[in-house]
């Protein structure tokens, strides 16, 4: 069998170019690399025919010197479904740009969560060892030192209490964009609840 | 008999065209028909089942033509089980969904379309279910994603859209890497034919072999949720309505596993990736549980128990001995049946409790009994305690584990028991959170619409909650948001927290539990017809002998 390289190429190129913009944030760049890259994978199916030959028609053409019709279907079919999902995912993003101005992608909520946790230990660490280092912590040292381990747990928390209510950090802007609860937002974010006893020692 | 293959697919297409015809109209007639359709889908599945035990695989070859042209739809043993499992579950959830939707007097427009597009997705299921060729595999596939994209985000909140987007894209990118194997397998063979590529593929050279094999084993993993590919799940499965999550939990998963089953059996016999797998398998095993016992959102920490489970098929396609396949198809239908049950009583318990956010849950077990047996049982059952399901599926894997005693097999038996114990830990946590202890202060009471998404709802009464029966003196402000990410009515909006279950969902949910526990009733028949199902996938002949003729 031999394949035409310019189509593999092709192929290649685009396929390339695609998955570059798939990697990107804003849903409608997604959009666009998935639809190059989806033509690009159109070719590859096509060049599977190998070398081209007589279009393939039932009656008139020499049964023998025809093309495989069968890749062109699976590519027709994959462009229709292409077809489907491109208008699917246009109609995301414009969704997404009407709920928060903008059609990125947000990051993963356990992602954010591990980061979150992973910034507050380490700066507790390095807290702890300047603390630790001063042989003879003077009272406004100690006053500085609690304040600031405070204040780390304080955003733990903030954090946790914020996923309790199943928002990400950009939760506010749905609940403005989505309109109705103005006051809710005005008045910043609501009262912490008290700690629940099931879930201490987090904050070591 | 033949002509019978291809309706559980059409049943359902053909009822989303009356349904999307009639039914901004008629709501009663959309309900009748989803209703009526999916049961006998479910009939047919039984009869597809019982006569692929009896006179072996049934195949069709559609407009006749012959193998590498048309397409070519096959029930087999294992084909038929799933079929039968996935349409009873399905059912059930139908059923959960229009108690849903009449106890939220949903009446308004994403409604109307939730009943085409879960039409749609069960007609791709079984697509995918029968499939005889690759490309018709695929186009399951997409049948069953284009569904669940506008069930996932059904109502168009600002939650499910975010969830939406991530779930899209890696769909999107795991129907390209299919595309791809596909063009690959046809470049090389000439076919995409099941029956056609057993033959075939044998003849290729081990390289392309391999390459092949991993690309579509990629692929489903990536359905399947086995570890590396399943940091999706967790994030897109929570913000669907409760029926949706479901549904979702139950069967689009175990669509990857079956398709890996499939393909691992029929078109690459000899195991060569069976380490590969097993560590896949472990991994989902132990990060997926370990991810559970770090949750403390209902719907969340279910999700991880998903991927934790799903460890356990790859386990049984890894080792690929017929005991290891029986127990792997067991733990397929158990797992569908059960975890569906725990989403569905997730939607129960957030009807009651107001959220599914475990520190704020309490007190259950007094308050609504019922819901507590509910949530008991398919709890027990998926961490695998003796008599029921959960405990027979994961017996013979270990079983099959231990007769190949193989140093992973046997790393993979410790790995599994413990997780089983895992499991047990956190569903004792979720038990005794939500279920024994008292009520904490401030949980909601019956009838207080907690939090809506995109409507100002007016009734300024801002009565204070008190659990009735607790002396707290815990007040709840109004805009104190509860149930926001749970958000689970099909609309988006938080459900409406009520002291009675709705009758219909109740019953639902009890139907899928009393499916799960009729498991442990005919244990027999169930894993004697899962050891003929892996025979003949083994044996392969009476596969390729249906399709080709001979």
């Amino acid at each position: 069998m031999t394949v035409s390289a310019s189509l593999l190429a092709t192929a290649a190129v685009l396929c390339a170019v695609g998955g570059i913009l798939m990697l990107t944030r804003p849903l409608t760049r997604i959009l666009l690399g998935a639809v190059i890259a989806g033509n690009g994978i159109n070719l590859l199916v096509l060049s599977a025919t190998g070398s081209a030959g007589r279009e393939p028609l039932l009656y008139g053409v020499e049964l023998g010197r025809v093309t495989d019709p069968l890749p062109q279907a699976i590519a027709l079919t994959a462009i229709v479904i292409t077809l489907a999902t491109t208008a699917f995912l246009l109609a995301m993003a414009y969704r997404s740009h009407q709920l928060t101005g903008t059609d990125e992608v947000h990051d993963d909520d356990e992602d954010r969560r591990i980061v979150l946790r992973a910034e507050v230990l380490g700066e507790r660490d390095e807290l702890r060892e300047q603390y630790r280092a001063e042989a003879e912590p003077s009272a406004e040292a100690q006053r500085r030192y609690r304040a600031e381990r405070r204040r780390l747990r304080a955003r733990l928390r903030a954090d946790r209490a914020l996923q309790a209510r199943g928002r990400d950090a950009s939760g506010d802007l749905w609940h403005d964009v989505l309109g109705a609860d103005a006051e809710d937002y005005a008045a910043g974010r609501p009262t912490e609840r008290p700690e629940p006893p099931t879930n201490r020692g987090d904050t070591g | 008999m033949n002509a019978l293959v291809p309706l559980p697919v059409l049943l359902p297409l053909c009822a989303t065209g009356l349904s999307l015809a009639f039914g901004t109209r008629l709501k009663q007639f959309q309900r009748f028909i989803s209703v009526a359709v999916l049961t006998a889908v479910l009939g047919l599945s039984v009869a597809l089942m019982i006569a692929a035990d009896m006179n072996g695989p049934l195949s069709v070859h559609l407009g006749d033509f012959a193998p590498p042209l048309g397409i070519t739809l096959v029930a087999d043993r294992l084909s038929g089980l799933m079929l039968t499992v996935s349409s009873a579950v399905t059912l059930c959830v139908l059923v959960y969904s229009l108690g849903q939707g009449m106890a939220d007097r949903d009446e308004e427009t994403p409604v109307a379309v939730f009943h085409p597009a879960y039409l749609i997705l069960v007609a791709g299921v079984s697509c995918t279910f029968l499939a005889g060729d690759l490309v018709n595999l695929y186009v399951g596939f997409e049948i069953m994603l284009v569904a669940s994209f506008v069930l996932l985000t059904l109502g168009g909140t600002g939650p499910r859209i975010r969830a939406g987007s991530t779930y899209v894209i890696i769909s999107l990118f795991s129907s390209m890497l299919f595309l791809t194997a596909i063009a690959m397998t046809y470049a090389a063979t000439g076919t995409a034919n099941f029956a056609q590529l057993a033959g075939r593929l044998a003849e290729l050279p081990l390289g392309v072999q391999t390459l092949i094999q991993g690309m579509l084993l990629t692929v489903f993993a990536i359905k399947a949720a086995v570890f590396p590919l399943a940091a999706w799940l967790p994030d897109s499965y929570p913000t669907a309505p409760a029926p949706v999550t479901a549904v979702f939990a139950g069967l689009l998963t175990k669509v990857g596993v079956y398709c890996m089953l499939r393909t691992e059996t029929l078109l690459f016999p000899g195991n060569r990736l069976g380490d590969l797998l097993m560590a896949a398998a472990l991994a989902s095993m132990v990060v997926g549980i370990l991810g559970a016992v770090a949750q403390t959102d209902l719907k969340r920490l279910l999700s991880f128990t998903l991927i934790s489970h799903i460890g356990y098929m790859v386990f049984g396609i890894g080792l690929a001995t017929r005991e290891a396949y029986g127990g792997a198809i067991v733990y397929v239908v158990h797992h569908i049946t059960v975890q569906t049950t725990l989403f569905l009583v997730a939607g129960l318990i957030e009807r009651r409790g107001g959220t599914t956010e475990l520190t704020r849950l309490g007190g259950i077990a007094k308050a609504a009994p019922v819901l507590a047996v509910l949530f008991f049982v398919p709890a027990m059952n998926l961490a695998g305690i003796p008599p029921l399901s959960g405990f027979i599926g994961k017996l013979g894997l270990m079983r099959a584990g231990v007769a190949d005693g193989s140093v992973w097999a046997w790393i993979l038996v410790i790995g599994s028991t413990a997780t089983s114990l895992l499991t047990l830990y956190v569903m004792a946590k979720v038990w005794n959170l939500a279920f024994w202890r008292a009520a904490p202060p401030g949980q909601a009471a019956d009838g207080t619409v907690l939090e809506s998404d995109d409507d100002s709802d007016d009734d300024t009464d801002e009565g204070p909650d008190r659990m009735p029966g607790t002396g707290d003196e815990g007040v709840r402000p109004r805009h104190e948001p509860a149930g926001r990410a749970v958000a689970a009515t099909l609309h988006g909006h938080a459900v409406t927290t009520t002291t009675r279950l709705p009758r219909l969902m109740t019953w639902a949910t009890a139907a899928t539990v009393a499916l799960g526990l009729a498991y442990t009733v005919f244990a027999g028949p169930l894993t004697a017809y899962t050891d003929r199902s892996a025979a003949e996938l083994i044996a392969r002949v009476p596969y390729v002998e249906a399709v080709l003729g001979r």
